[in-house]
């Protein structure tokens, strides 16, 4: 049982890496690669927060907060104070998890939907500060952000690289970068599940009181998937930073927030690989409603609305069950 | 400087009024069905974009603005019936989800009926400003002032004197067990929806003429109810109602004494403390957990 | 050298294609690429730039194009949001392979796109007024509006003028404002004028009473300026009025449109403001050279799209003619060449003033393009 569950695991990490290597066959320009790097990027940041979400339960309306942070403490820090990169986006994800965790630890301890309200209320308040400090982060305009380099290897989607007598571009190095944070970030969060908070948390699922009555301190894990999640979005918004070159406050705020709970949604609660699915479908329907002009905004709300009505489980889990009923039936004709 | 206190008062409360009536139709839909309705504040910009755009039309104003409300409570109605009932096995948060889905929607359809401009809309009563202890107050305030406190008595007399009231309270403080008494749990939840509704859009007429109107003005005046009724104790009326007016006094007066840069900070902030040291809220009722 | 070759021969196999679906065509059209926040909180200024667009390329076309080539314009809506523009002018430079960019409504937009297409040295015209956006000069960056820098020095010396010292500043949270109260708050002292209050309001206010009654009760005020775009400025304008402040009001040029008179009715009398011409295109002496531009783009407009012409519409107009105008002296869309004609347009008679670029200053018009409007019986007055 538990060996076929590591397989399964195993088998999707797999296939997400085949989808990585193969994606580059079908993308034609750098544009293609340029949306395929950040919605990995995006994507892994969805991961950590289906780990709140799905496992945990709890909806943080304040996840692109973290994720602000997490690029504008890098972008700052290596831009004005010529910090290096690396050390730089670490400092910031352990700046969010201290964070995280003072917000998440009394707060979890109470039932209900109080973490929301609290994300909610620490989002927008680092969005304002983000917003109105601009001495500092360049205000509501932004600023620019130097490229991601480590031990003096700079990466950057305008260079040119050789990679065993290959010439790679730039954006083409980034793309495979984001498509490896990806598979670390989905490795990681499947371990997480795997381990004892993943399965003190389902069986705070089940029911919380039984969990806790058995000697589980829910708050206590619940708090821990909360700074997880919130590392996480840190961690990706600075890769994010580093990538695209400019970042505006807009990536902090409330309605970035509400994408990043929509992606996790629409892929697929506590489906990994769905919320992968959610992050992409959602960063290209924009790209391909765009031809649309006056009428994208209703499109966009419509699909949306009729997805979730249709598919309440989510793309991925619907039609992994679609799949399923299909092949049952198929096997019962074969058998009849 | 009691002139001063008694404007930024008074600027407080008028558009803390409407955040309370945006934070109680938070509430009741909150109450009947534990989904946090993000297409709240459409209901509020149907409200303004509607009677605008009859008054356009040559309807005289109370025409204009009981047609508006209606056409408001219908889609009220709509959204449950035709989006949220129909997701019946669904988690919350998927149901959640389905409401930003609408409120997009909604937005999109107004934009291209009503376009993107502004409007203006003129005030129910004269366009003198009035004078009060030195303060200067627009004469809609106090048109703003009296709906909100119409409307909140006639919503508790609706649920402690008439049935369907209280169906709706039974409902909301256990579901099963009004459904075991003979409530029809699906009609319970579709008058939230038309209530809440009807709340919004009154909402959004009566505060106007003071704030223009858009196709996106639902954006900031929902969020806003959302964060009065958070301050509140999501679920609890009173708290919606204190919530809001607090919320709006709060921004005048950092906007009048301290700055007004950091003005939304206090406020949210005010939300971490509130949930911090008064963990169910301001006026958030005990949670009995059933096992 | 490969490379350049490999792109070319991309875009030969692109437009191949594009050649067999349309069919067989004359001339490959001159691609112009925009993204606009069409929608979104800065629609009042995308929506009008992009009619301006279509119909201007369309106007083009029946004339026979430039260089005998037909224009194709490419747009995308951006809504207001920095992170879609940056991902639109990818598209735009690295999908679409557009010869040149007009587009960028508001200073986030624009100067998120701008280290891309630096990168891929694409001529980028600008319709956003931030000063960042051409100081300090970025190889092929240019842009149209004023910048926010001349908005102040014109209105404070408009101020000067009549005697005016002490200021209150009252101002937006958004990139507009801020920029805008930067600006001033650094040209004051140059010019010899000291902002005693300085309030800001946020976007989403639906009141500013609290803040301008903190001016109002700031000792020695004498004037006060509103540097914000959107609704905000008009719900500011009600409440001066309603407050019975009677002094100097102005407001920046990021409200000058009619749209505006009408949303602040009455309570309008007497605000000045900096503006193009394009208000007042009647008023405007024979001998000035912009006043049959502003009159024919002002008549074209309104006759096409039968609404009212805006500010914002003229700075995409003056961005189209600018790149029309370098394309045919450059004789070729050569990107190289394009720039460099670009940068050596002088004199050229536009909407918003009178072009004067150079390698040095990619903006070309100063704050003496602006001119003052009063508001006098509900209607735009230009200052002599």
């Amino acid at each position: 049982m538990l060996n076929s569950f590591m397989q399964m695991r195993l088998k999707g990490l797999v296939i997400l890496a085949v989808i990585i290597l193969i994606l580059p066959l079908f993308m034609s320009n750098p544009f293609h690669y340029d949306m395929a790097t950040q919605i990995a990027i995006i994507a892994a940041t969805v991961v950590g927060l289906n780990l709140l979400v799905g496992y945990a339960g709890q909806i943080s309306l304040g996840h692109a907060g973290f994720f602000g942070i997490g690029a504008y403490f890098s972008a700052v820090m290596t831009s004005n104070y010529d910090w290096p990169p690396l050390p730089t986006l670490l400092l910031a994800a352990a700046l969010v998890g201290v964070i995280a965790w003072i917000v998440g630890r009394p707060i979890l301890k109470l039932k209900g939907h109080y973490l929301s309200m609290a994300t909610l209320a620490v989002g927008f308040i680092i969005a304002i500060i983000i917003n109105n400090e601009g001495w500092i982060t360049g205000g509501p305009d932004g600023m620019p952000v130097p490229s991601f380099s480590v031990f003096g290897w700079e990466l950057s989607s305008f260079n040119q690289y050789s990679f065993l007598g290959m010439e790679v571009n730039g954006y083409k190095a980034w793309y495979f970068f984001a498509g490896l944070l990806l598979l670390l970030a989905v490795w990681v969060a499947q371990n997480i599940i795997d381990s004892p908070i993943g399965r003190a948390l389902r069986s705070v699922h089940g029911s919380e009181v039984a969990a806790r009555v058995v000697g589980v301190d829910t708050a206590r894990y619940k708090s821990l998937v909360f700074v997880i999640s919130a590392v996480y979005a840190s961690l990706m918004g600075s890769f994010y930073a580093h990538f695209t070159g400019f970042i505006t406050p807009h990536i902090a705020s409330f309605e970035h927030s509400i994408v990043l709970i929509t992606m996790v949604v629409l892929g697929g609660m506590a489906s990994t690989f769905g919320v992968i699915l959610g992050a992409a479908v959602l960063k290209l329907l924009p790209q391909v409603l765009a031809d649309f002009q006056e009428l994208e905004m209703m499109m966009f709300g419509l699909i949306l609305m009729l997805t979730m009505i249709f598919m309440p489980k989510g793309l991925l889990p619907t039609a992994q069950k679609l799949l399923k009923k299909k092949m049952s039936r198929k096997k019962v004709e074969e058998q009849a | 400087m009691f002139a001063e206190f008694i404007q930024y008062l008074f600027t407080g409360i008028t558009i803390g009024a409407t955040y309370a009536l945006v934070a109680l139709g938070f509430t009741l839909i909150y109450n009947a069905s534990h989904v946090i309705n993000f297409a709240q504040g459409e209901f509020l910009m149907i409200g303004g974009m509607a009677t605008v755009s009859l008054l356009g039309m040559g309807f005289p104003m109370p025409v204009a603005i009981v047609l508006a409300v209606m056409l408001a409570g219908i889609i009220g109605v709509a959204l449950q019936r035709f989006a949220i009932a129909p997701a019946k096995q669904a988690d919350v948060v998927t149901l959640i989800i389905i409401t930003i889905g609408a409120s997009i929607f909604i937005r999109g359809i107004a934009q291209l009926v009503w376009g993107k401009e502004y409007h203006v809309m003129p005030n129910f009563s004269s366009d003198e400003p009035i004078r009060l202890f030195g303060a200067v107050l627009n004469s809609q305030s106090f048109w703003v002032l009296g709906i909100g406190a119409l409307l909140v008595v006639a919503l508790v007399l609706f649920f402690t004197r008439t049935l369907m009231g209280k169906a709706i309270l039974a409902t909301s403080m256990n579901k099963d067990a009004a459904r075991l008494v003979g409530i029809r749990t699906q009609m319970v939840l579709m008058l939230a929806f038309m209530l809440s509704a009807l709340l919004g859009s009154m909402a959004g007429v009566t505060v106007a003429p003071i704030t223009f109107t858009a196709y996106d003005i639902g954006i900031m005046l929902g969020l806003k109810g959302f964060v009065a009724a958070a301050l509140g104790g999501l679920g609890s009326g009173v708290g919606a109602v204190v919530g809001g007016l607090l919320l709006g006094v709060v921004e005048a007066m950092t906007a009048g004494y301290i700055s007004s840069d950091y003005k939304d900070a206090v406020a949210f902030s005010m939300i971490l403390l509130v949930l911090f040291f008064m963990p169910r809220g301001l006026f958030g009722s005990r949670v009995v957990e059933r096992v | 050298m490969s490379k350049k070759l490999l792109r070319r021969a991309g875009f030969l196999a692109a437009t191949l294609a594009a050649g067999i679906f349309a069919g067989a065509q004359a001339a490959q059209p001159i691609k112009i690429g925009s993204f606009l926040s069409v929608t979104g909180p800065a629609s009042f200024l995308g929506d009008p730039e992009l009619k301006t667009l279509e119909m201007y390329v369309e106007r083009i076309n029946e004339a026979g194009g430039v260089l005998g080539r037909p224009l194709q314009l490419i747009h995308y809506d951006d809504a207001g949001d920095a992170s879609a523009a940056r991902n639109f002018a990818s598209r735009l430079v690295r999908s679409d392979r557009v010869d040149i960019i007009v587009g960028g409504s508001t200073t986030g937009t624009t100067m998120a796109a701008v280290p891309l297409i630096e990168q891929a040295r694409t001529p980028f015209i600008s319709l956003a007024g931030a000063v960042v956006i051409t100081d300090p000069v970025k190889p092929w960056v240019f842009k149209t509006p004023q910048s926010d820098r001349a908005a102040a020095q014109r209105v404070l010396q408009d101020m000067k003028d009549r005697g005016i010292t002490r200021i209150g500043l009252i101002s937006g949270t958004d990139g507009f404002g801020r920029s805008g109260r930067e600006q001033t708050l650094a040209v004051a002292p140059e010019m010899g004028i000291e902002v005693v209050a300085d309030v800001t309001y946020s976007p989403s206010d639906t009141d500013m009473t609290a803040q301008l009654t903190r001016i109002r009760n700031t000792p020695g005020v004498q004037a006060v300026f509103n540097f914000g775009f959107g609704q905000s400025p008009a719900i500011v304008t009600r409440n001066y009025a309603q407050l019975g402040i009677d002094l100097p009001f102005y407001q920046s040029h990021g409200v000058a449109s009619d749209r505006f008179l009408e949303l602040v009715g009455r309570a309008g009398e007497g605000l000045r403001l900096p503006a193009s011409p394009l208000l007042v295109p009647d008023s405007l002496p024979d001998t000035d050279p912009q006043k049959r531009v502003v009159q024919a783009y002002k008549s074209a407009y309104e006759q096409r799209w039968n609404t009212q012409v805006s500010t914002f519409g003229g700075y995409a107009f003056d961005g189209l003619m600018l790149a029309v105008e370098a394309i045919e002296r450059a004789g070729s869309t050569d990107r190289e060449a394009v720039r460099k004609a670009l940068e050596s347009i002088q004199g050229y008679v536009g909407v918003t003033g009178v072009f004067n670029m150079s390698p040095t200053d990619h903006n070309g018009v100063g704050p003496e393009s602006f001119r003052i409007l009063e508001v006098r019986n509900g209607q735009w007055h230009l200052i002599q």
